[in-house]
């Protein structure tokens, strides 16, 4: 079977791409599929270790359903609130929306 | 088991292409029909470690519902291309910099420090099957399975305050 640091490893990268989407992507809703990216790395980690260190018990699945609800949650919040400062602003770009800083 | 390995190579090398896609278009648009490739492949390799029920709720839940959703901000807003802005010059490198940071400790933690974990082996064939989960997520883990049912109507109801129209005042 395929080693479990291989999926890890795979994890870990898209991860790291989707960290990089978060920082340097000044485009509101690239950012938020950047979060999503890592969100989905995350699952990927919880359902390899499930596999591959206690299959019996079906934890890691159960966690991974949860991190999918909660990510739906968030993206519905999280684009509601771009349409409501799209509706102010006019723009969605990261750089513009710096009311709260100094 | 060489099947196996050769399948892992080809979706992990999809999955992280597409995510790259995802990071180096300029058209939000294409960033997110990419992002839904990448779903995708992740759930073909949920298939490989035998987790059917998470590869189809990866497939209806992400790659549907919420890039759907991302398809129909992008198209309503018309964000896909930004005006131009001033930039910080060093947002760019530095970022660069920190995320290759972090792949490289993580990647280097991985295959240097061996986990010594091999696949468990397992008797049952039915050990991941979505009646056996459903019985887990509704004994075991009930209380956080409503909790999660509360999140999800507190950000439907979020959603729908945020978006709705500042209404005028109404004379009496």
């Amino acid at each position: 079977m395929i080693p479990l640091s291989w999926y890890l490893i795979f994890a870990a990268a898209l991860f790291s791409i989707g960290l990089f989407a978060v920082l340097a992507r000044r485009n509101a809703i690239v950012i938020l599929m950047g979060i999503e990216l890592m969100l989905n790395a995350v699952n990927i980690n919880l359902v390899a270790f499930w596999r591959y260190v206690n299959p019996e018990l079906i934890a890691g699945q159960v966690f991974a359903v949860m991190v999918f609800a909660v990510a739906a949650a968030e993206v519905a919040v999280a684009l509601a609130i771009f349409i409501s400062i799209y509706r102010r602003r006019r723009s969605v770009s990261a750089d513009e929306i710096d009311l709260m800083k100094w | 088991m060489i099947p196996d390995i050769v399948l892992f190579i080809i979706l992990a090398l999809v999955a992280v292409a597409s995510a790259v896609g995802m990071l180096f278009s300029k058209n939000a648009i294409y960033s997110a029909l990419n992002l839904i490739l990448n779903f995708s492949s992740v759930a073909v390799l949920y298939l490989i470690l035998g987790a059917p029920f998470i590869a189809l709720a990866q497939v209806t839940v992400y790659a549907g519902a919420i890039m759907v959703l991302f398809l129909f901000v992008i198209m309503l807003l018309g964000a896909e291309r930004l005006r131009r802005s001033e930039t910080l010059p060093y947002q760019q490198p530095v970022s660069i910099i920190l995320a290759a940071i972090l792949a490289v400790v993580a990647i280097y933690a991985l295959l240097f420090r061996p986990l010594g974990i091999e696949a468990a082996s397992v008797a049952n064939p039915d050990f991941s099957s979505p009646a056996a989960m459903a019985e887990m997520l509704f004994n075991e883990y009930l209380l956080p399975f409503e909790v999660t049912s509360i999140l999800l109507l507190v950000a439907m109801i979020g959603a729908i305050v945020l978006t709705r129209k500042r209404q005028r005042r109404v004379q009496r």
